[in-house]
């Protein structure tokens, strides 16, 4: 890890600095080029590993890049985020064989951020070609990594795209949602440019699905329609105390953090405690650690091995002097002075046949901020509105990522399939983008 | 504790391990470093004739690096010594004198008329120095000349001036041979007949190392234009082991001694050359790459690995497998081995299936029951050993031999007996 220093020194330093040209060789030279790489079956995107990892070797970083962006065009971003350690590494045979597998990640980094900082930066062409117009027209909502992978396989196909987001900017989570040394550099921004950069792709930001648009209006103005609106509404907490300043949700609180011209003039709490045990838990409690809280704790209701976030992201927690208490859950958050919080109770909690229950064994946990990260839900109105199929309260899709209206297709965090993860969004908005592409010519 | 101390056609010192001519044997001060840091002996620096020859100004060297940047190969387009005749004669003197158990022999290459040859004899003679050995195997610039390679290319030359320099001198003479000839016994059959007391090789082989693809110029590139240099270092091994066993197992050159070299890089090289017939070793790239020091990883290697074998002194190891070497033709064909896989040790890379299946035998499965699982089939396996070479994980592949029963690839019964190509009913020319 590198070196931080200075106040906040950490929120804009690589988590893993990228590799330069000699480490990138070494680290390519121990891929093995696996025959049927599990490392590829182990990617959602299924992204042809072990050639882009010789295309490093042999000194091709940017048939790397292409390689890597025929399978998944947000491949830079996914360098970044993606669990790796859950993922392609975890099946990497060098993983069974010593512990150690290739470091995946940092090589699709390499290869990646090759061609969009060097090459394409300086000669502003596009990888990829656009086939000619086929005079369809598709609607794209939300301008997250499902609704940018799809749209920049229909531009590839000729089709005219138009991208309706919620948001300033495009990018949804990755612009909004991911811890800071994750992106670096207004590195999110910087990709959404790149893929836009194909053409024939129009954005328009701030415009709010069941607000300003609907989907009976992108039905009949469109041939077919992609939904990769994300979630939203946060699944709200019911605890006596949830009301009281200071006690605020960890996504807004990341959200807050990532728009921040000038970190000093975030409010941070001296004893923050984290409810939660996913990514976005960890992501609020480093950051809020990197910020300059002096103690804080996440506090999840279960024990260590049903949390969320791995254990690779847990022992970043730690070495960022966060402590992780695990089957504790929140009974109540206390006031102090002026409606301020002051602390939580907390619950042991144990796990048996019927479930989790409590011990009514608890404590208080002194704290001057709490941030909920308590997972998110889909705001499902506009879609049960108009009538479509659901499950799980997500919006519900074949494998070619179908809704049950015959024009619109779905993907990312808000259906009912996959893993909520960057890449998954990623192959979402790829299948949908090939099955209207299908359905269209 | 084994006894390294080595006796060379009379040449005594107290390891065999020798620097061979190259640059670190240029000068008094790199051969002094080599001795304080243990060398048992040098070949200096090729002495020629005055006015010296002068080296190019520019990259002389070129190489092949693995991904870590190891050297793998290493590629020079040097001359010999480009220091006057005088001071290079001065400093072997003093440096004898002052190391006086260490094997010190001068290497030469001057024209190729006798007067040339006796005139520098009597010069080196006055040094003390142990012996000389001719070099008649530089490949680039010299060969131009008339030199080196060009020599060692022509057994008749290199008879004829072995012959000159044994009968100026009582110094013992080794004859350096060049790898870059069909077959290297006529060479070494040569320096025999010239009456030379060993031979060394190999030395450099002719090689182009690189090509800048943006200048379109080789490597080393002199102002745009490259030259074929000669090539050395661990890369280079393999060639120099079979040419030291083909010299060793000729029957007219078997008692010939051998000073081993090419690639030699740490104790193991050292014994394998030895063990094919090598009297001692000379070692040049592995100095140049990692320093002095090198010698004693093999020395104590080389300690180490005898000690435990029971071998108490170099006698006991020299030409030991050499009888092992033999003609394919010899080979016995009722040898039947077949790979097998460990299960417990296996990765699941699929890299053997790949290769087996791809470019060999279609002899290992790729999933068993719907399962990725690597297993061998016996009765496709032709033993090749294709998987055991690119399997990436130590003794994760073995070939293990069929003792009895039938070979399930060709249903023929296990026959113990041993049989060659020679009695073979497929050879036309089979003599029985
Ligand atoms: C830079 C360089 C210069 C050399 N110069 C000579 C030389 O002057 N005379 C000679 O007999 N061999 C010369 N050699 C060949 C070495 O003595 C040796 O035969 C060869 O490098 C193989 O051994 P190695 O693989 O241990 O390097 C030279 C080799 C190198 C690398
Ligand atoms: S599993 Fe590991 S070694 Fe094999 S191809 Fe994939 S990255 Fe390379």
């Amino acid at each position: 890890m590198q070196q931080e220093t200075g106040p906040f020194a950490g929120l804009e330093t690589d988590l893993h600095p990228p590799l330069d040209g000699h480490e990138a060789s070494v680290e390519a030279d121990r891929c093995y080029f696996c025959y049927d790489a599990p490392c590829v079956t182990a990617c959602p995107t299924g992204i042809d590993i072990p050639l882009f990892i010789r295309q490093i070797q042999t000194g091709n970083p940017s048939g790397s890049a292409k390689t890597i962006f025929d399978e998944n065009i947000l491949g830079g971003m996914c360098a970044r985020v993606c669990p790796t350690e859950t993922l392609c590494e975890q099946a990497c045979v060098r993983q069974t064989a010593e512990n150690k597998p290739v470091s995946i990640g940092a090589l699709q980094r390499y290869a990646t951020d090759h061609a969009l900082r060097n090459e394409l930066s300086e000669s502003k062409t596009h990888p990829y070609q656009r086939a000619k117009p086929t005079g369809k027209k598709v609607c794209v909502i939300g301008a997250g990594p499902s609704g940018l992978s799809c749209a920049h396989r229909l531009a590839r196909y000729g089709h005219a795209v138009t991208i309706f987001d919620a948001g300033d900017k495009p990018g949804g989570l990755n612009e909004y949602g991911i811890a800071s040394y994750k992106t670096t550099n207004n590195f999110a921004q910087e990709e959404v440019e790149f893929v836009l950069g194909i053409g024939g792709i129009t954005l328009q930001t701030g415009v709010r699905l069941g607000v300003d648009l609907s989907l009976q209006e992108v039905t009949d103005q469109y041939d077919a329609v992609f939904l990769g609106v994300g979630l939203d509404s946060v699944n709200k907490s019911n605890i006596t105390g949830s009301e009281l300043t200071g006690v605020a949700d960890a996504v807004e609180f990341i959200a807050a953090l990532r728009q921040s011209q000038d970190y000093s003039s975030l409010s941070i709490g001296r004893r923050v405690v984290v409810i939660g045990g996913g990514m976005t838990a960890i992501d609020a409690a480093v950051q809020a650690s990197m910020l300059g809280a002096e103690d804080v704790m996440i506090a999840y209701r279960r024990p260590r091995e049903k949390m969320n976030a791995s254990v690779y992201e847990q022992q970043l927690a730690q070495t960022h002097g966060v402590k992780i208490k695990h089957s504790v859950r929140p009974v109540k958050i206390i006031a102090g002075d002026d409606n301020a919080v002051a602390g939580v109770e907390l619950e042991y909690t144990t796990e048996g046949e019927g479930g989790l229950s409590g011990t009514d064994e608890s404590f208080v946990e002194n704290a001057d901020q709490v941030l909920m990260a308590i997972g998110q839900a889909f705001d499902a109105d506009a879609a049960e509105s108009f009538g479509l199929a659901l499950s799980n309260k997500r919006v519900s899709v074949d494998a070619d990522r179908k809704t049950s209206h015959e024009k619109i297709w779905a993907g990312g965090d808000c259906i009912d399939a996959g893993e909520d993860l960057t890449v998954w969004a990623v192959q979402d908005g790829k299948l949908a983008a090939e099955s209207i592409h299908r359905s269209l010519t | 504790m084994a006894d390294l101390s080595n006796d060379f056609i009379g040449i005594k010192s107290p390891n065999p391990f020798w620097l061979a001519s190259a640059p670190p044997t240029d000068k008094a001060y790199n051969v002094t470093r080599a001795f304080e840091a243990g060398w048992g002996g040098v070949v200096w620096k090729t002495l020629g004739e005055d006015p010296h020859i002068v080296n190019v100004n520019g990259p002389r060297y070129g190489v092949v690096h693995s991904a870590d940047r190891r050297l793998i190969g290493l590629n020079n387009i040097e001359l010999i010594t480009d220091r006057p005749l005088d001071i290079n004669l001065e400093e072997i003197k003093q440096v004898k004198r002052d190391w006086p158990d260490r094997a010190m022999v001068v290497s030469l290459m001057v024209p190729c008329e006798e007067p040339n040859w006796k005139s520098i004899l009597k010069r080196v003679e006055d040094t003390g120095a142990d012996g000389v050995e001719l070099n008649f195997g530089c490949p680039h610039g010299m060969s131009e000349r008339g030199m080196g390679s060009s020599v060692g290319q022509v057994p008749e030359y290199i008879e004829m001036v072995t012959r000159w320099c044994k009968e100026a001198t009582d110094m013992p003479v080794i004859v350096k041979l060049t790898p870059n000839i069909n077959d290297i016994r006529y060479p070494a059959r040569a320096a025999l007949a010239g009456g030379a007391d060993a031979v060394s090789l190999i030395n450099t082989v002719s090689s182009i190392v690189s090509v800048n693809l943006d200048t379109m110029s080789p490597e080393p590139s002199i102002d745009g234009k490259g030259s074929h240099g000669g090539y050395c270092g661990p890369a280079v091994k393999p060639i120099a082991l079979n040419m030291v066993a083909e010299i060793a197992r000729d029957s007219e050159t078997a008692e010939l001694p051998i000073s081993g070299i090419g690639g030699i890089s740490n104790w193991r090289d050292a014994a394998e050359f030895m063990a094919l017939g090598a009297g001692n070793v000379q070692v040049c790239t592995a100095a140049m790459t990692y320093g002095f020091k090198v010698v004693q990883e093999m020395i104590t290697g080389l300690e180490q690995w005898m000690d435990e074998k029971g071998h108490t002194d170099l006698q006991s190891i020299i030409g030991k497998a050499t009888p092992n070497v033999t003609d394919w033709q010899y080979l016995n064909l009722n040898f039947v081995s077949k790979a097998v896989i460990d299960q417990d040790k296996c990765i699941q890379c699929g890299r053997c299936h790949v290769v087996c299946e791809d470019t060999s035998h279609q002899a290992i499965t790729q999933s068993v029951d719907g399962k990725r699982h690597f297993q061998v089939i016996d009765e496709e396996c032709v033993g090749c050993n294709l998987c055991v070479s690119v399997c990436p994980v130590d003794e994760c592949i073995t070939m293990q031999q069929m003792t009895s029963g039938v070979d399930p690839r060709t249903n023929s019964p296990i026959n113990s007996e041993y049989q060659n190509w020679t009695t073979h009913p497929n050879n036309p020319m089979a003599n029985s």
